[in-house]
């Protein structure tokens, strides 16, 4: 019974990543900046939050 | 006789109007009540405590910052008939939709174990044990949502609302310094200048105003309710109302602890309620009610958040309207929250410190990145036509999203590092 339901949650999940395979909205300059801002955010704080967890650590 | 007949048609024009918006009034005014949650409740009564009334004319500027966000969940809510889980995943790709997504549903775990602490050490102040304290609200909170209507829903909601006011009845009852009040209003620099202290504070305040949950909730309680464009115009009174009560009982914390407990450092939730225990036993329990009714109040609605998202996403029924047999995995995904974040609470020598302080740390990777998005939804002309964000609403809406991004994150930050402001 576990089996069957991880076993559908996977094809749920695998059905969902291609129904939004392709993001629906118009890619301007404002769109495109604001996902490269957002990505530079979350990567300077994943990179703060690795350095907390070296630094607990030591 | 003329004017008396007009006189009775402006009346029943007026009555019909209030029965109106009665109806459509809901989602705003939950969302921005519930958003003074047992977290809110501590950061004002701390502000009161520790600031007096200065920083009154700083929580009157919040008010017109959460409107301005949850306006906007109305708006896209209304026209394009989807959640904002469904919105991001449709609009952004699996990726920007996954990651809201799965970051939303462990903040509100997180966040609901918070209000559970809220709620149990609000109860233990009349000597209730946590396990009947959490206990009697899943079966409340169960309650409410299988009864199978969102109306139902909504009203009984609507009911735990007024109960949030309790705060100002508390406020009026200590005769409170109104020139010191009116002081507050005027804005102004506490004794003592712009502090780390002071800082902080104002930052955790900010915090406090706009959380994700409040982001999907509004956009999903909106679509549930099958709010059309037509209604978008009593959306936006309720949301600017719900914002003014939020500001309110906001007021109405600072001023009790401002006036009983000055120059008090508060530090957990019920502490407040705790100290006027012994000052003014009313009082100190309508704080303890209010904190309670808080903690209820945002959990209701937090839980509610996720399992909308995941019903929007899964393609699951997910509407209050359906009954359990219906939507089983919307109303099993709801339990299954409430049941995990109330006995992660019961767990003896739980680490809740460091779950509250998680909450702060995960609410910065999550608002930033649901703002944006909401902000880019609200530009899309394809989706929102006519109702897509003004320049003078994109002007507002960018500032203030900007400044809740920095202050934010500067929070989290400060939760990480708590020595980086000298603290």
């Amino acid at each position: 019974m576990i089996f069957d339901f991880f076993r559908n949650t996977a094809g749920a999940v695998r059905a969902i990543n291609q129904k939004y395979a392709k993001p629906h909205i118009k890619m301007t300059r404002g769109v495109r900046f604001s996902f490269g801002a957002l990505r530079f955010y979350l990567l300077l704080l994943v990179g703060i939050m690795v350095y907390k967890f070296i630094t607990l650590l030591h | 006789m003329n004017i008396l007949s007009k006189f009775y048609y402006r009346y029943r024009k007026l009555l019909k109007t209030i029965r109106l918006y009665l109806i459509i009034a809901g989602p705003g005014i939950i969302v921005m009540v519930a958003d003074n949650d047992a977290g809110g409740i501590t950061t004002y009564t701390a502000t009161g405590a520790q600031y007096s009334f200065h920083l009154i004319w700083f929580l009157i500027l919040l008010g017109p910052v959460a409107y301005y966000v949850q306006e906007m969940t109305v708006r896209l809510g209304a026209v394009t008939k989807r959640g904002h889980a469904e919105a991001i995943f449709h609009s952004f790709g699996a990726f920007w939709g996954w990651f809201s997504l799965l970051d939303l549903v462990l903040l509100d775990w997180l966040t609901m174990i918070t209000e559970f602490i809220g709620m149990t050490a609000a109860m233990s102040i009349f000597g209730v044990p946590p396990i009947v304290t959490v206990i009697i609200s899943w079966i409340v909170m169960g309650t409410m949502v299988l009864q199978g209507r969102y109306w139902t829903w909504e009203k009984v909601a609507l009911v735990f609302c007024g109960l949030n006011l309790i705060y100002i009845p508390a406020a009026i009852m200590i005769n409170p310094p109104v020139d010191k009040i009116l002081h507050g209003f005027i804005p102004h620099l506490p004794p003592g200048g712009f502090t780390n202290a002071l800082f902080f504070l104002l930052m955790a305040n900010i915090g406090t105003t706009i959380a994700p949950w409040m982001i999907f909730f509004q956009q999903s309680a909106v679509v549930d309710k099958g709010m059309q464009e037509k209604d978008m115009l009593w959306g936006k009174i309720d949301t600017a109302v719900g914002s003014f009560l939020t500001v309110v009982v906001a007021i109405g914390c600072i001023v009790l602890t401002a006036t009983l407990l000055p120059g008090q450092i508060i530090n957990d939730d019920a502490e407040a309620a705790r100290r006027f225990m012994p000052i003014n036993r009313h009082v100190g329990a309508l704080l303890a009610i209010g904190l309670f009714d808080a903690g209820f109040l945002g959990a209701i609605c937090i839980s509610l958040a996720s399992s909308w998202a995941f019903g929007e996403v899964f393609g699951w029924a997910h509407s209050l309207n359906h009954k359990v047999k219906e939507a089983p995995w919307f109303y099993a995904y709801y339990f299954f929250d409430l049941l995990l974040a109330g006995t992660v609470v019961l767990i003896p020598r739980a680490p809740l410190v460091l779950i509250t302080l998680f909450v702060q740390v995960i609410a910065v990777t999550l608002l930033p990145a649901a703002l944006v998005f909401l902000i880019l939804l609200l530009n899309n002309e394809e989706t929102m036509g006519e109702y897509k964000n003004t320049l003078f609403q994109n002007v507002a809406n960018i500032g203030i999203v900007v400044v809740i991004i920095v202050i934010s994150t500067l929070y989290g930050i400060s939760a990480i590092f708590p020595k980086i402001l000298g603290g």
